[in-house]
């Protein structure tokens, strides 16, 4: 009651004028126009519904599909499998494209970067082109265009590229590899392998702490290849190299055999790199750039060396700068992966919510799972890149 | 601020205008609006596309317009509502569009699940398979393995799937969501195989550099009526989309064609005089007016006409008539009387 | 150093300047310096000339020397040039022209058009000048400039309407952006002002709607849009498509929107809502008359932005069957008469899209440091 009764005798202006019961006012309004609006929206869903006779159930994808998928690495997959098969399938062709687009997106995008902060003008500049022209155009171009491309450029099956040792060829239909086939004993080289992860871990670990409170820095890289080299390079001769090729062969339409790089993912995979790596490229100019020169300079005048000074004391600092808007350019890669309906790369947007839509007529039910998972995927991103964010920030002592 | 005032208001004047109510008379509705709104296609070639100057012509929005001649009495009075595969029906069962010509297969599912309403064929198709010459390839039989490039959201992907498994095949198929992207990589070798209606292979191979170097292998291993829908519960409009696709091909069972309908008016014949509108009143129980049929005749022509015009053999198409020939003349096109 | 003797001496602090090294002026200097100092430079330029080489004559032969500006049909182009396909056919492109920019519109009224056009671009160098005379006049303009843009293209009050469905081409795009970010700009910044309350269901309900419309993509919002907005709306009652796609696109830009501002709210120190506080300010009186000012100048970048980015997206309308720019292109693909011609279509929108966008960007580059100045200081 921070207001002393003034002329108003009016209760409910009272109310209005006090300022916490002003704040519940407002927030119990809000709740009641957001809820209305709602219910609003399920009552007219109901019976529209009703109207055209759909249902609202999600029993459809228990329904066999009936469509084929050309792609699907991690699953097996046939035209009498569930249209939940078919989601989850592509589902995972989402994570795929999305995972491996954010890694080539930084790689080059840290590449285009650098380049662009090059005392070599030419470089410099012809980063710059390439980053205006890329970002200036829209992304659907981009993957019609590289698509047509590929498709056209490329040499159609029967002319393959012999890439090298007659097990890899690129032609229009993918670029064909040989694929590993394990035998008995590879099991125990898996183990190794994992073990030998682990302790580079725990050396890593070991080193840093090492480096924390003595200041000895030790070859961490090296280390870790070795060891990760070693231990089952050992294990795998030891065990008598429980491994062989499955090399591709061109066997009547079609390579047989091997792994195929689909061309449908290879455009939409540059395309979609190649246009997020040049957003990128210009938060890493900033990150670099907002790291002050003097920084640079102490480093030198402590006496460290130019890639030591790069590695401890610029990129840490740089990376901060630059992880926060990262983290949106990945979660845009993710959501701009959608397009992939566009070329006919199986897809989640494709899949569930393009021919299941299509073939079963159930929009609502459709269009709400294939949101609600990339709901999932964003949040799940945002919250690993809030992690690792959290944890390269700097711990004020 | 006075001007300001005025702006707000007439913008809420437009928005207001365009949230219209969707009612259960299509006709009235459709003579209120002076125009015909028709779901078609985005664009296929031959059947519906845009010109230079953005005018849509083909075979399915020929027919649109023979809508729109019957019942507005102009054939000039429509308005192509585009769609893709997957929007068509919602946009038709929304009420955006009054009519849908856009080569859509009649299935079961479509008439009942999606609640549609069919109302015959227009063009009878089935889905083959296009291959080039230099592979040695016969038969569809001799498939198996091939990469097949089929254009997505239609019900050529679950024909192909059907096919391929029950005669123990493999294949890779490449989906594709336009005609063209699709002759483009079956041109550049992506895939062995194109799949879809025979018409459209027709019109794909028609517009490769060396035609005669592609084959139409002979299997058909579909059956694919095109015809229009409508939605449900509107029985009028449905019997004016019916007779409207009744009318052009009685025409050409009669003769009548867009020259010598005039004539035709005082032919002896009861059925072209009904037909015509020159005796009965069969165009005001259809709740149109008398010379409904006159109009698209003269202004379309009949079945053949719009056919040749569009899709004919002397078109870059380049299609046979086959089995949309009449009846009489070994096809499958019939209509019932006009009784 | 046989000359020591003869050099004068000075005294400490007054020896004149010596002229630059040789090697560091001039263009052989300039060439030594920013191509040439060190070996990996050197490297990396023939590099670059080596791609530059590769890339750049075939491209200029095969769109411009080589290429055909006038003809009735594929047909005739490929048997203008030496080999089919040897140089790009822009006859395809300049015959539908018109059809690109205005869509459908109808023609004797196309001067609409482009007065909306010349309105927008007043609308906007009258609402971004800093030192223009009538600047309030100027920002009264352009928040009524929708609604004047949007009398002018469909018509009504005078002027003969002209249906949704006749937009088409650049004109759509242009529509479907600016809708997009004129009515995102006020919805945004009530979101912002949302998210920063502190009455906690007020703030749920603008994260949860702000982080909603960022985590998912745009195409699934289209999709809703086409295909399931008619069954959230009473029974009966339709809704133009276009509407439908503009109200989606307006929600979409407006989460974003909303983070630029919010960022813009943060930047500003506490000082200033402090001082606001101290004048007695009520909520309403503060944030008009001293944080919004602010916050929204450092915004306009991050706005600038965020209207590239939809005007960007606009193309996605195509995979809802709507005929934007792209969407009608590749109808047109469909033409008997000029099949196959995607490369020219993809390289005309692509060349349309880069010259717009790549002005705005430039333009927001330069409202940035012209900002920042301002800060500083």
């Amino acid at each position: 009651m921070t207001q002393p009764a003034q002329s108003t005798s009016n209760p409910l202006l009272q109310l209005w004028r006090n300022q916490e019961s002003r704040g519940v006012i407002i927030q119990i309004v809000t709740m009641v126009v957001v809820f209305a609006l709602l219910a609003a929206i399920a009552r007219n869903v109901v019976i529209n519904l009703e109207a055209v006779g759909k249902e609202f159930s999600f029993g459809f994808l228990l329904w066999p599909a009936a469509y084929d998928i050309g792609f699907s690495p991690f699953l097996e997959y046939t035209n009498r499998s569930t249209h939940l098969r078919a989601a989850v399938v592509g589902l995972l062709n989402t994570l795929l494209i999305a995972f491996w687009g954010c890694i080539l997106a930084t790689m080059v995008g840290f590449v285009l970067g650098i380049m662009r902060l090059s005392s070599n003008w030419l470089v410099s500049k012809l980063s710059y082109a390439f980053v205006e022209f890329m970002r200036n155009v829209p992304i659907l171009i981009h993957i019609l265009a590289i698509y047509a491309i590929v498709v056209t450029l490329l040499p159609p099956v029967k002319k393959a590229l012999n890439v090298g040792a007659d097990a890899f060829f690129l032609s229009n239909r993918g670029f064909y590899v040989p694929s590993p086939v394990f035998e008995d004993g590879a099991t125990l080289v898996g183990i190794v392998l994992l073990l030998s992860i682990a302790l580079v871990y725990f050396f890593k670990r070991w080193a840093r702490r090492q480096q924390d409170d003595t200041g000895k820095i030790y070859p961490v890289l090296w280390v870790s290849l070795g060891i990760l080299v070693a231990l089952p390079g050992i294990t795998f001769i030891a065990t008598g190299m429980p491994l062989s090729w499955d090399v591709p062969v061109l066997k009547g339409f079609n390579f047989k055999g091997g792994m195929a790089i689909k061309p449908e993912f290879l455009a939409l995979w540059l395309a979609l790199s190649l246009y997020t790596a040049c957003f990128i490229a210009e938060i890493v100019r900033a990150g670099i750039l907002a790291v002050s020169h003097g920084q640079t300079e102490a480093a030198f005048a402590l006496g460290l060396r130019p890639n030591r000074a790069l590695q401890l004391i610029i990129i840490p600092q740089a990376l901060r700068v630059i992880v926060p808007p990262l983290c949106s350019q990945y979660l845009n890669l993710t959501k701009n992966s959608s397009l992939a309906i566009a070329i006919g790369y199986m897809d989640i947007t494709a899949t569930l919510g393009g021919i299941s839509l299509m073939q079963t007529g159930k929009e609502m039910e459709t269009m709400l799972i294939v949101m609600g998972v990339y709901l999932v995927i964003s949040l799940l991103i945002s919250s690993f890149m809030n992690w690792f964010n959290h944890r390269i920030k700097l711990t004020e002592r | 601020m006075r001007q300001k005032t005025t702006a707000v208001l007439s913008a809420a004047a437009l928005v207001l205008g365009m949230v219209g109510t969707a009612q259960a008379g299509t006709l009235e509705d459709v003579r209120d609006r002076g125009v015909l709104r028709c779901v078609v296609s985005t664009g296929i070639a031959g059947f519906a596309q845009p010109d230079a100057n953005g005018v849509w012509g083909g075979f399915d929005v020929d027919f649109c317009r023979a809508t729109a001649a019957a019942v507005l009495g102009d054939a000039s009075k429509i308005e192509a509502v585009t769609s893709t595969g997957k929007t068509r029906f919602t946009k038709l069962n929304a009420g955006e569009g009054d009519v849908l010509w856009r080569n859509t297969t009649i299935t079961f599912s479509r008439d009942v699940s999606v609640k549609l309403r069919f109302h015959g064929v227009n063009y009878y198709d089935g889905q083959g398979f296009m291959v080039k010459k230099d592979l040695g390839v016969g038969s569809a039989s001799e498939l198996d393995g091939a990469s097949v490039c089929i254009q997505t959201g239609t019900t050529t992907e679950l024909n192909l799937a059907d096919y391929f498994s029950s005669n123990n095949m493999n294949y890779e198929p490449v989906p594709i969501e336009t005609n063209d992207e699709a002759r483009q990589n079956y041109e550049a070798g992506r895939c062995d195989v194109y799949t879809t209606d025979a018409s459209g292979l027709a019109s794909t191979r028609s517009a490769l550099p060396n035609p005669d170097d592609h084959m139409v292998l002979p299997e058909i291993i579909s059956k694919e009526p095109l015809g229009p829908a409508t939605r449900h519960g509107d029985d009028q409009w449905s019997d004016i989309v019916t007779w409207v696709l009744n009318a052009t091909i009685t025409a050409e069972e009669l003769g009548v064609t867009m020259a010598n309908v005039d004539e035709m008016k005082g032919s002896n014949n009861p059925e072209v005089r009904r037909l015509l509108g020159v005796d009965g009143s069969q165009g005001s129980e259809l709740g149109l007016s008398d010379d409904w049929a006159y109009q698209i005749i003269k202004q379309l022509g009949n079945y053949g006409e719009i056919f040749e015009r569009n899709i004919g053999v002397n078109t870059p198409l380049g299609i046979a008539r086959g089995l949309n020939a009449l009846w009489t003349d070994g096809g499958l096109i019939y209509s019932p009387p006009f009784r | 150093m046989s000359e020591t003797s003869t050099t004068p001496r000075y005294a400490p602090g007054t020896h004149p300047d010596l002229p630059p090294p040789r090697r560091t002026t001039g263009a052989l200097g300039w060439v030594r310096m920013n191509l040439l100092s060190s070996p990996l430079n050197v490297a990396l330029t023939l590099l670059s000339i080596w791609l530059l080489w590769t890339i750049l004559p075939p491209s200029i032969h095969w769109l411009f020397t080589g290429a055909i500006w006038t003809a009735v049909d594929r047909k005739e182009c490929w048997a203008l040039m030496d080999t089919p396909r040897d140089g790009a056919c822009w006859a395809f492109i300049r015959g539908s022209f018109e059809l690109f920019v205005y869509g459908w519109y109808p023609e004797p009224e196309r001067w609409r058009v482009n007065l909306t056009f010349i309105l927008f671009v007043a609308a906007i160098v009258g609402a971004l000048r800093e030192n223009i005379p009538g600047k309030k006049y100027w920002l009264i303009f352009a928040a009524a400039y929708p609604f004047i843009a949007a009398w002018l293209l469909l018509g009504g009050f005078g002027l003969e309407p002209v249906g949704t469905n006749k937009l088409g081409g650049i004109l759509l795009t242009l529509v479907v952006a600016v809708t997009g970010i004129s009515f995102s700009l006020p919805l945004g910044i009530a979101l912002a002002l949302g998210r920063r309350s502190n009455l906690p269901a007020l703030r749920a309900v603008c994260v949860i709607f702000i982080e909603f419309i960022r985590g998912v993509p745009l195409i699934t919002l289209l999709f809703v849009a086409s295909t399931m907005l008619t069954y959230f709306l009473p029974p009966g009652s339709t809704f133009d498509l276009l509407m439908r796609v503009l109200i989606m696109v307006t929600l979409f830009a407006s989460a974003y929107i909303a983070e630029v501002v919010r960022g813009g709210l943060q930047g500003l120190s506490s000082g200033q809502y402090e001082a606001a506080d101290a004048l007695g300010l009520s909520y309403w009186k503060a944030h008009r008359l001293v944080i919004l000012p602010q916050a929204l100048k450092i915004s306009i970048p991050g706005i600038v932005n965020t209207f590239i980015g939809s005007y960007k997206d606009s193309t996605l309308v195509l995979i809802i069957g709507m005929m934007d720019i792209l969407g009608l292109g590749r109808a047109r693909l469909n033409d008997p008469d000029w099949l196959g011609l995607a490369p020219e279509l993809y390289i005309f929108i692509a060349l349309f899209f880069f010259i717009s966008c790549f002005a705005m960007s430039r333009y927001s580059l330069n409202l940035e440091k012209k900002l920042q100045t301002d800060y500083k200081s």
